[in-house]
């Protein structure tokens, strides 16, 4: 029989609130997996009394004869980019820990920043009697493709421990696709949720941006992110979508349309949908064996009545060099808030002045990758070369998002890989910053655009001598706000290319 | 792109990044790559395009401007590294 954790989201729910399992016991068996898989590292913080008393508090409301929230006493794990009030809080970086003084703080997560406050997607989650099992580790600051970039250790993909599960969410990745949790939040700026979920075999939704308040999420680049969901099957993540989704006060670009039914469009038709394929998502780079799993999966879309036609997006090879000036160059000034005066890490000289401080504060508290696009957008908007890359860059970010409104035009959503990899070996792209740039080549574009996207696996790589059967994600991107439109096909992909192989790695 | 040392050195400065020296070789060497990677851009045609800035889809909502509840004092300094007097504490920075 299955385990309740590995049902969908909506019958876990459904089951709390009957009370065919309590939320205490189903906690407990999160948990028990979290602490079994310790050897992934995918969760910074385990917040297990936390865990336990608010499920205890949603068994007592059901005691009490109150309806239960869309998501009564569901495991979900969240990024550690997102304020908790009750679990510290790293982004992944030393700078968010504690410890000052001795130059060598910060190697414990458990000495985090703790947030007076907590971010709106989370307090989303307990409004709906989500049980929330810890925070996920990650790319410090969310900058990095495979989740090496974190200052407590790497992540390991459960497919084979050997490899990256991508990034930078890979943690809330690892956490679901090893099923410790149901459910979890990631953070999407430049491919950040839809990558690790391909590399993981997960479904990953990064949504149109403003249809998910960033309030309290750290800062990256304010123009790109987003907060997301991922989880092992669309219907699960769309339940987590509509929680999570809506205008919010305390940010104001979060968007006042309204909030789709997600999980209704999960299992409506998909005949007459026009789906567009883009040959420059198909040229050199991408893996063969991921070019016919994603082919495969577009006719099998076909075959259901979907018309498949070709757009052209032209500006798509120019995504990565647009990416990394934008997203710099705003990382730039979001990171300079982190000085050591008011949280975190301070290294205080014995003889200096202010500057001192926050010259050797930053130095001791952020990793190389996070220096280097610190001094990079630092660099694009400095008196002198603001014209030749920044400026530059925001034009460039309009063609391509122009790419995307023409294609638009004709076609109802665009199919393409996420990834032009399965996922690579831990190390393999560490020493080579541009080489790790570039296995986002796929889903940057969509996010300078700012339009809605998912990621989900549609077949597995068969095993060769030097790696088992790794998963492919098949990306789908929308108009903004077409996130209904994208659940409806990708649970036509999932029905249609029912995995051959497990659909879970071995434990 | 070539970028130099001392190039290096005043972005580090801008960023108030104190560098260590094997540190300032390696971004020396990084930037400079990524520099070369991103001039391709320069191949695009821009003189008429429109800058994008965001992509918000809505313009910027209005709201009362009211008083409303904020972090009390004691909640905003939890963090603090130093604190003192109800304020965050930070090393001399004006001569007496």
């Amino acid at each position: 029989m299955t385990d309740i954790l590995d049902l969908p989201i909506p019958e876990q729910a459904a089951r709390v609130a009957s009370g065919d399992i309590s939320a205490v016991a189903l906690t407990e068996r999160a948990l028990g997996r979290i602490e079994a898989q310790r050897e992934l590292h995918a969760f910074l913080h385990v917040a297990r009394e936390a865990a336990l008393a608010s499920a205890a508090a949603v068994d007592a409301k059901r005691a009490r004869g109150e309806t239960l929230g869309k998501l009564a006493g569901v495991p979900i794990a969240i990024k550690d980019a997102l304020c908790t009030l009750d679990a510290p809080t790293t982004c992944g970086s030393k700078i968010l820990t504690r410890r000052s003084a001795d130059g060598n703080s910060g190697s414990d997560p458990e000495h985090g920043f703790r947030p007076p406050y907590d971010a709106t997607v989370v307090a989303r989650l307990r409004g709906a009697d989500a049980v929330l099992v810890g925070k996920t580790n990650m790319d410090e600051f969310a900058m990095g493709s495979s989740g090496e970039n974190s200052a407590f250790g790497p992540v390991k993909n459960p497919w084979d421990k050997t490899r990256t599960p991508g990034g930078s969410s890979g943690g809330s990745a690892v956490a679901v696709a090893a099923g410790l949790s149901a459910g979890s939040l990631g953070s999407d700026t430049g491919g950040s949720i839809r990558q690790p979920a391909a590399l993981c075999g997960i479904v990953g939704v990064k949504p149109t941006y403003g249809r998910v308040s960033r309030y309290g999420l750290v800062a990256f680049a304010s123009s790109l992110d987003q907060v997301g969901p991922f989880a092992r099957d669309s219907r699960s993540a769309a339940r987590i979508l509509e929680v999570i989704s809506g205008s919010d006060v305390l940010d104001s670009t979060s968007a006042s349309v309204p909030v789709g039914a997600y999980e209704a469009a999960c299992g409506k038709p998909v005949k007459g949908l026009r789906i567009g394929v883009p040959e420059e998502y198909f040229g050199e780079g991408l893996d063969p064996g991921i070019a016919a799993s994603v082919r495969s999966a577009i006719s099998a879309l076909e075959a259901e009545g979907c018309t498949v036609h070709p757009v052209a997006l032209p500006h798509t090879r120019h995504g990565i060099a647009t990416y990394y000036i934008v997203a710099t160059a705003e990382a730039s000034s979001n990171l300079a808030r982190f000085d050591g005066v008011r949280f975190g890490l301070r290294i205080e000289p014995a003889r200096g002045d202010l500057q001192a401080m926050y010259g050797k504060t930053r130095n001791a508290g952020f990793g190389p990758e996070v220096k280097r696009r610190i001094l990079l957008g630092t660099y694009v908007l400095s008196s002198g070369y603001y014209d030749a890359y920044y400026r530059k860059a925001q034009r460039a970010r309009t063609l391509i998002k122009q790419d995307f409104d023409r294609a638009f035009e004709t076609v109802d959503a665009i199919a393409v890989p996420t990834s032009p990899s399965p996922a690579f070996k831990l190390g393999e792209k560490v020493d080579d910053p541009l080489s790790m740039y570039l296995a986002d080549i796929y889903t940057l574009p969509a996010s300078l655009a700012g339009i809605a996207g998912l990621s989900v696996p549609c077949g597995m790589l068969a095993a060769q001598s030097d790696r088992p059967a790794l998963p492919v994600g098949l990306q789908l991107l929308g108009p903004a706000f077409a996130e209904e439109r994208l659940f409806t096909l990708a649970a036509a992909v999932e029905r249609l290319t029912a995995p051959t192989g497990p659909v879970r790695p071995p434990a | 792109m070539a970028i130099t040392r001392e190039t290096v050195l005043h972005v580090a400065k801008l960023a108030r990044l104190e560098l260590a020296d094997t540190e300032i070789d390696r971004m020396q060497r990084d930037l400079g790559n990524i520099l070369e990677y991103v001039n391709s851009l320069a191949e695009l045609d821009t003189a008429s395009v429109a800058e994008t800035t965001q992509v918000a889809v809505l313009g910027t909502p209005l709201r009362e401007d009211g008083v409303r509840p904020s972090l009390a004092n004691e909640q905003a300094l939890q963090g603090a590294p130093r604190s003192s007097g109800g304020g965050f504490a930070v090393p001399a920075f004006v001569d007496e």
